[in-house]
């Protein structure tokens, strides 16, 4: 089976305003939509009470300056962002959901929740600051509990472990078919360019019908693999190998990608948000299912748990899998966590992996485009 | 055989002629125009030298390097002063770069090929144009900062911002600080900045303080009490990314030739 390429590509790059009617027809049928900001959120449970779990928009510079009538300037562009778009009602995902559910994940984040809530219910997931010990653990499984009891009773619906059960094998079975396109980077050369990549992860966090999804992911994986084997090659074999990390990357901070792309580089590998971070560990279908989402989703291996030794273990082995030539880290600007955390990421993969390393520090503006071209080519000219 | 590099900067278009050595250079403003600035350069050394632009290698390097049709490769300045910094002194592994727009620290191996750098972010704090702002505020010159801040007891600056460091001094003026101990206030706030971005790289020695800023002994001098080492600048250092240039041309020259 043979697809075009380019229109799969563009067909996920367009996911989020196509997603815009899906979310509406769904919403007229009687779905119940619950809107999410990231990776922490147990889409299963959203799932298992036949609601439908969606991505809301956070990747663009546009509703920033409404939301810097009521936050901070100095916060962070994604934050300032799902606010901006909750608040003007410029994001539909955000207008037809009946429920948000947000976690504490980083100070300004739950702060903003707060506000959010006098717009639209939000339920906040209290999340321990660690991962270690059982008090963390029993935190964690309860707030389980309560986020199923509030959709139950929200929705007006029961939650079985049948549920449960089911809707952890279908996020498995996505989370398998996106692994298995993402982990296409890492051929040598790789078969498809990094924003490439990122435009179908990016993507999918807008779709809603996810079998669809896995039917066409599988379909462009094939035709990609038949094109590469037949000798096609869109990317250079001597082009250094980048993996990017840190803040979710999508939207406005594709700019990163871009530039790196253009000036010779070749990004093989996101450990993020948008990509490996939270497809890379399933969930456990041999034991009770709220158990399984809690050692699942405590750890996520972002820089808001302390210590975040889940990330370095990632990197450790991103690093090898993708025989990757450097490393650049995306830190949204005022992300205070993934910001202190270059300091160590920069020192382990220096001094332990041996890997060139850059940190960007960015927002969703174009302003600093010039400055980040001159420091990553100069990066991509040292590899 | 002839390599020609040319940088742009913000400020000013540096241009030399290399074979191995310098045989001709020229410094002019860059002004509003990068690209008539780069052909001058271009043309005033092909003049100068007698040489056919047939016959030369042309690297371009700088912010400006993108208006440059005429170039050969393109290549950013952080590369090119690696090289040349290298090609003066090949003992240098840091260098200290404050430029016009930006301030940068780059690690070198024994080849001249960088290893790491950092760059400022998008502000000017601790940039010649912050330099620049601070001493047409005193209502002096910057040719005249050596003379103005010798021996004078440094006031400290606290703002990292341009605009805030700008009500700052105001301020201290008007509360009857010295223009020399102001002068000598926004030296040490510029030295302190270079020194902390310094100490996140790493510092290697030999160290080597570049750009146009590296003209002032004050500036180069406190840099080297804050680091305790020895810091090396080079009457040629306002030239050093065109120098790179030049080097990194005249290989690539060699190696296409010998390929032919
Ligand atoms: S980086 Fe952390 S806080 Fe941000 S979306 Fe991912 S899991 Fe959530
Ligand atoms: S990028 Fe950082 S500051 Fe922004 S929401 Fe994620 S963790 Fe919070």
């Amino acid at each position: 089976m043979s697809i075009s390429l380019p229109k799969a590509f563009n067909e996920f790059d367009e996911a989020r305003q196509k997603g815009f009617i899906d979310v509406k027809e769904l919403k007229e049928k009687g779905k119940n939509i619950v809107g999410t900001y990231c990776v922490f959120t147990p889409w299963e449970i959203i799932l298992a009470a036949d609601a439908i779990p969606i991505s809301l928009c956070a990747m663009s510079d546009e509703p920033i300056p409404e939301a810097e009538k009521h936050l901070p300037r100095n916060l962070c562009p994604l934050i300032k962002s799902s606010y901006g778009f909750a608040i003007t009602d410029t994001c539909p995902y955000f207008y037809f959901s009946d429920l948000i559910v947000g976690e504490t994940t980083c100070d300004g984040k739950k702060k903003m929740y707060e506000y959010m809530n006098d717009i639209k219910p939000v339920h906040v997931m209290q999340l321990p600051q660690t991962t270690i010990g059982d008090d963390s653990y029993n935190l964690w499984r309860n707030e389980m509990v309560v986020l199923k009891e509030r959709i139950e009773k929200e929705f007006n619906v029961e939650i079985t472990d049948e549920n449960l059960k089911q809707a952890i094998k279908a996020r498995n079975e996505e989370r398998r078919m996106l692994k298995k396109f993402y982990e296409l980077g890492t051929l040598c050369p790789p078969p498809i360019t990094g924003l490439e990549i990122l435009k179908v992860l990016y993507g999918a966090t807008f779709k809603t019908d996810k079998n669809e999804q896995n039917q066409t992911i599988d379909n462009m994986i094939k035709s990609v693999m038949e094109e590469y084997n037949n000798g096609v090659r869109k990317v250079s074999e001597d082009a250094p190998r980048i993996l990017i990390t840190g803040c979710p990357t999508g939207g406005a901070t594709e700019k990163v990608i871009q530039i790196i792309e253009e000036n010779g580089g070749a990004v093989v590998c996101f450990e993020n948000c948008t990509g490996v971070k939270g497809n890379d560990t399933l969930v456990n279908e041999d034991i009770d299912p709220i158990d399984a989402l809690t050692d699942k989703y405590l750890n996520v291996a972002c820089s808001c748990i302390s210590p975040n030794d889940n990330r370095i273990e990632l990197l450790d082995r991103l690093v090898d899998e993708y025989k990757v030539d450097g490393v650049v880290d995306i830190v949204l600007q005022a992300c205070h966590t993934y910001n202190v955390e270059t300091y160590r990421i920069k020192k382990f993969l220096n001094e332990n992996k041996n890997i060139p390393y850059m940190s960007i520090e960015t927002d969703y503006s174009k302003s600093d485009i010039g400055q980040l071209q001159t420091r990553i080519s100069a990066f991509i000219e040292m590899l | 055989m002839y390599s020609i590099g040319i940088d742009s900067g913000s400020v000013a278009t540096k241009g030399i002629v290399f074979d191995g050595q310098i045989i001709e250079h020229i410094i002019i403003p860059t002004g509003w125009s990068p690209k008539n600035a780069c052909e001058e350069v271009l043309l005033t050394l092909l003049d100068k030298t007698g040489i056919k632009k047939e016959h030369a290698f042309i690297v371009a390097t700088g912010y400006g390097r993108v208006s440059i049709d005429f170039a050969d490769k393109t290549l950013t300045e952080i590369t090119c002063h690696a090289k040349g910094a290298h090609f003066l002194n090949n003992d240098v592994r840091t260098i200290l770069d404050i430029g016009g727009q930006d301030s940068k620290v780059i690690k070198l191996d024994n080849n001249g090929n960088v290893v790491d750098f950092l760059m400022n972010d998008k502000c000017a704090a601790g940039t010649g144009r912050f330099l620049q702002v601070m001493i047409n505020l005193l209502g002096s010159d910057i040719k005249d900062i050596d003379n103005l801040t010798k021996g004078a007891v440094p006031e400290s600056i606290n703002s990292m911002c341009t605009v805030f460091a700008e009500s700052e001094v105001i301020s201290m003026l008007a509360n009857g600080s010295s223009k020399e101990s102001v002068a000598s206030g926004i030296l040490h706030s510029i030295a302190n900045r270079i020194v902390t971005l310094a100490s996140k790289v790493g510092i290697e020695e030999d160290i080597m303080f570049t750009g146009g800023l590296a003209q002032s002994n004050e500036l180069t001098n406190i840099i080297s009490n804050k680091l305790k080492k020895k810091v090396y600048t080079s009457p040629l250092s306002q030239l050093n990314g065109a120098i790179g240039a030049a080097v990194i041309g005249l290989n690539k020259y060699k190696r296409l030739k010998s390929r032919m």
